[in-house]
């Protein structure tokens, strides 16, 4: 038991922290942000093709560095704290993870090895229009032999800038496959979705009697592997909410040193400096959260964990992080007064950026429901509506 | 960063496991589960002593103080196979976890011999002398004396003062007294640490009565008692940085102890909420995951501070710590009420006796108070971990 980062850990946080500093500060944010897809290409290209960002978690055998979800946690930290929109979350925190689970195959080989060397983009569909979670409305039916793929996808994070999608598809006895579907693709009819949140897009996605690329998982398994795959990205989704809370606070807690008001920093008064703390108090225990999460998954994929433990660690983690980004990103505003409620200043695009995330993969209330069924306190059929 | 243990100290579990189970379904197996502040005293001072002969006291001391040189991981685990025994709250917990760490590091040779075998062997227990009655969330308002006088005896200090909010005094051997001994000086200069007999003329206790009904606290007053020159830790005039050294102490592996003792009140509450059917309501249901969640996020948060002891550098988990699970405790006694409803108005037996879970209520309105409040804590996380300014004094 060793519950503090290693040298080489620290190491790659500090590198990334000075990549993006240089990369990703908040006027770069800004361009992106007018960029088709809402992010810098060139960022995009340095940290997928040259940092190998992407293939950090990816088995050495496939092309990618071999660490875990350890490592991984510290990039996506980082990226969260300047609000970074680029499709890795996307493609190693989300597709990768689903990937990883799916029973091996020339194809899981092929896009797995593709993700590390950095030259392609993946996109999860997770949701239908309703955007909650583990609603599928995308119906797997064969058709003279070859499987065909109708319905659509909602809230696709990165769907728009993708090579391929990774699709959870409902088959006519109710269990689920897993399909890779490379775009573009005759019958899927990908549509922008301008959200709130400025800093990434969301597609939607229309399949109208897709063919798919490949199967990734089908039978009475897939479904158990979809489920830890998207438990998997749920921690890495968290991890990156922690960096935007962190981020916020970060900034939050510059502003009150230099703002001046009644003759000293506003940050020497007490009710700015309290809620202050209290922002740090729930950063805090988001860290603890997320790297336990994080140990977890990396024990679950080294076969010393259980899957009972993933699942609850997933539901924490997503549900204290979707809390707290929400409201230190609410008193970052707050704290800022005039300035905060600004289109020019930062804080409204963590604020934007925290209800987003806290509605992808699962909203707290979801996840704490689904916590209440992992720890019996009710049985699934009494809390689903 | 890892979890898991060894299996080396797997079998550490084992022995420890193996250790509490024979004595508290043994000799001890009257004492399991006790948690009220004074239940049953004389057989936990009794529990003390066997812990201290069989060497489980201290197991992070040296060796040569009556310890086992344990590694942070094997202090670890004895804390969480000591509350899953449901062993008693350990009555010794002032000396074991501040005094006793406080004179090994700040100590001479000759306080370390003279006081930390009695502290292993649960032959002596400790008390602590911090506040008074001007001296709380201004902790370094000490007004509590002491000077030098030399006579036959050889040089002995002399002190004048009160003490409050003193826990177990009555059960007490020695404390610790933060005093001044500067004359005229003002806040943390001037003060000195020294270590006080508690069994002697100028020295009387009378208890306080709590919003419980208990009365574990008391107040001390220092009426020319004395204590040998020698039995001043660290440099006379010196000890508000001996005394600070002591509340770090504080944020230590017995936290580990107090999360089960926690895990052991939410499971009960959790019990109650399916016997009377108030888990069905979604809205209690969300508050006991969120409840579970937090205990959870508690555990790691420690093991993160504990693991960067080792490195010697506090973090900001450190300074969090305490505001946190203190909120958290607070919110599990509301929780608690709010599933038993009315009947866990109602005292269980007079003239006050308290179900153990209305007591949880009652007493963790304590908790975000003692150790330092909410309010001086969020002052200290703003301070030191944000690096926003200092609080204004009014008087200097």
């Amino acid at each position: 038991m060793q519950f503090a980062f290693t040298e080489e850990q620290d190491l790659i946080r500090d590198t990334a922290r000075k990549f993006l500093a240089a990369n990703a500060g908040s006027s770069q944010l800004r361009a992106a942000m007018t960029q088709s897809h809402a992010y810098d290409p060139d960022v995009w290209r340095a940290i997928a093709q040259e940092l190998g960002w992407c293939g950090i978690g990816i088995p050495e055998s496939m092309g990618g560095a071999g660490m875990g979800m350890v490592e991984q946690a510290i990039l996506f930290e980082e990226t969260g704290r300047c609000l970074l929109g680029t499709p890795l979350l996307a493609t190693a925190g989300f597709a990768a993870a689903v990937l990883h689970e799916t029973p091996e195959s020339t194809e899981r080989t092929e896009l797995l090895a593709a993700i590390a060397c950095g030259n392609r983009c993946l996109a999860l569909v997770a949701t239908d229009d309703s955007g909650i979670a583990e609603r599928y409305a995308v119906n797997a039916v064969t058709l003279g032999g070859s499987l065909r793929l109708s319905g659509h996808g909602a809230f696709v994070l990165s769907g728009d800038a993708a090579d391929s999608l990774i699709v959870p598809a409902v088959t006519a006895d109710g269990d689920l496959v897993i399909a890779q579907v490379d775009l573009p693709a005759a019958g899927a009819v990908m549509r922008s979705q301008k959200a709130l949140d400025l800093t990434r897009q969301y597609a939607r996605i229309e399949f109208n009697d897709v063919v798919p690329s490949a199967l990734l998982a089908d039978g009475p398994q897939a479904r158990r592997v979809w489920v830890r795959g998207v438990q998997v990205a749920q921690v890495a989704l968290a991890a990156e909410q922690l960096g935007g809370a962190i981020g916020a606070l970060e900034l939050t807690t510059t502003y009150v040193k230099e703002r001046h008001q009644f003759g000293r920093p506003i940050g020497s008064f007490q009710a700015i400096k309290h809620r202050l703390a209290d922002m740090l108090v729930e950063c805090e225990a988001g860290k603890s959260a997320v790297y336990y999460a994080a140990c977890v998954v990396d024990e679950w994929r080294s076969g010393t964990g259980t899957e009972y433990e993933l699942a609850q660690a997933a539901a924490l983690v997503k549900s204290h992080c979707s809390d707290m980004f929400q409201n230190v990103a609410g008193n970052a505003i707050q704290l800022h007064g005039g300035i905060g409620f600004t289109w020019e200043y930062a804080a409204q695009l963590y604020f934007k950026r925290a209800r987003a995330s806290g509605n992808l993969l699962g909203t707290a209330q979801y996840h704490r429901e689904r916590l209440a069924e992992l720890i019996g306190l009710v049985t699934a059929a009494e809390t689903t509506p | 960063m890892k979890l898991r243990f060894t299996a080396r100290e797997e079998a550490f579990r084992a022995d420890c496991a193996r250790w509490l189970s024979e004595q508290l379904q043994g000799p001890f197996a009257d004492i399991v589960g006790v948690v009220s502040q004074l239940g049953m005293a004389e057989r936990r001072l009794e529990w003390e002593r066997a812990l201290g002969r069989a060497r489980w006291s201290v197991i992070g001391w040296p060796e040569r103080y009556g310890g086992r040189d344990a590694t942070i991981a094997e202090q670890v685990i004895f804390a969480e196979e000591y509350a899953r025994a449901r062993a008693p709250g350990r009555i010794a917990h002032l000396g074991t976890e501040l005094a006793g760490p406080t004179i090994l590091h700040f100590g001479n040779d000759l306080q370390r011999d003279r006081f930390l075998p009695p502290i292993a062997a649960g032959e002596e227990i400790w008390c602590q002398g911090y506040s008074e009655p001007g001296a709380g969330s201004d902790l370094s308002n000490v007004r509590t004396r002491a000077w030098l006088v030399h006579s036959a005896q050889g040089a002995e200090w002399v002190i004048d003062g009160q003490k409050i909010w003193t826990s177990f005094a009555q059960l007490c051997d020695w404390c610790f007294v933060v005093c001044r001994t500067e004359e005229g000086s003002k806040g943390p200069k001037g003060l000195s640490y020294l270590l006080v007999p508690m069994h002697q003329k100028g020295v009387t206790v009378r208890p306080i009565r709590q919003l419980t009904g208990e009365a574990e606290f008391n107040e001390v007053f220092f009426d020319g008692a004395r204590t040998r020159a020698e039995y001043c830790v660290g440099v006379p005039g010196d000890g508000w940085k001996v005394a600070m050294g002591t509340l770090s102490f504080e944020r230590g592996v017995s936290t580990l102890a107090q999360q089960m003792t926690f895990r052991n009140e939410l499971e009960r509450i959790i019990d109650v909420a399916r016997q009377n059917g108030a888990v069905k309501d979604p809205l209690i249901r969300q508050r006991l995951s969120q409840a579970w969640i937090g205990l959870r996020i508690m555990r790691y948060s420690a093991l993160r501070m504990l693991s960067r002891a080792t490195t010697g550098t506090l973090g900001p988990e450190a300074l969090t710590y305490k505001i946190y699970w203190a909120v958290w405790h607070k919110k599990l006694g509301e929780l608690a009420m709010d599933i038993i409803g009315a009947p866990g108005e109602l005292v269980i037996e007079p003239p006050y006796g308290l179900a153990d879970l209305t007591h949880l209520y009652l007493f963790s309105r304590a908790d975000t108070i003692y150790g330092g409040s909410n309010q001086i804590q969020r002052n200290i996380i703003a301070e030191r971990a944000l690096g926003l300014p200092k609080e204004p004094r009014g008087d200097r």
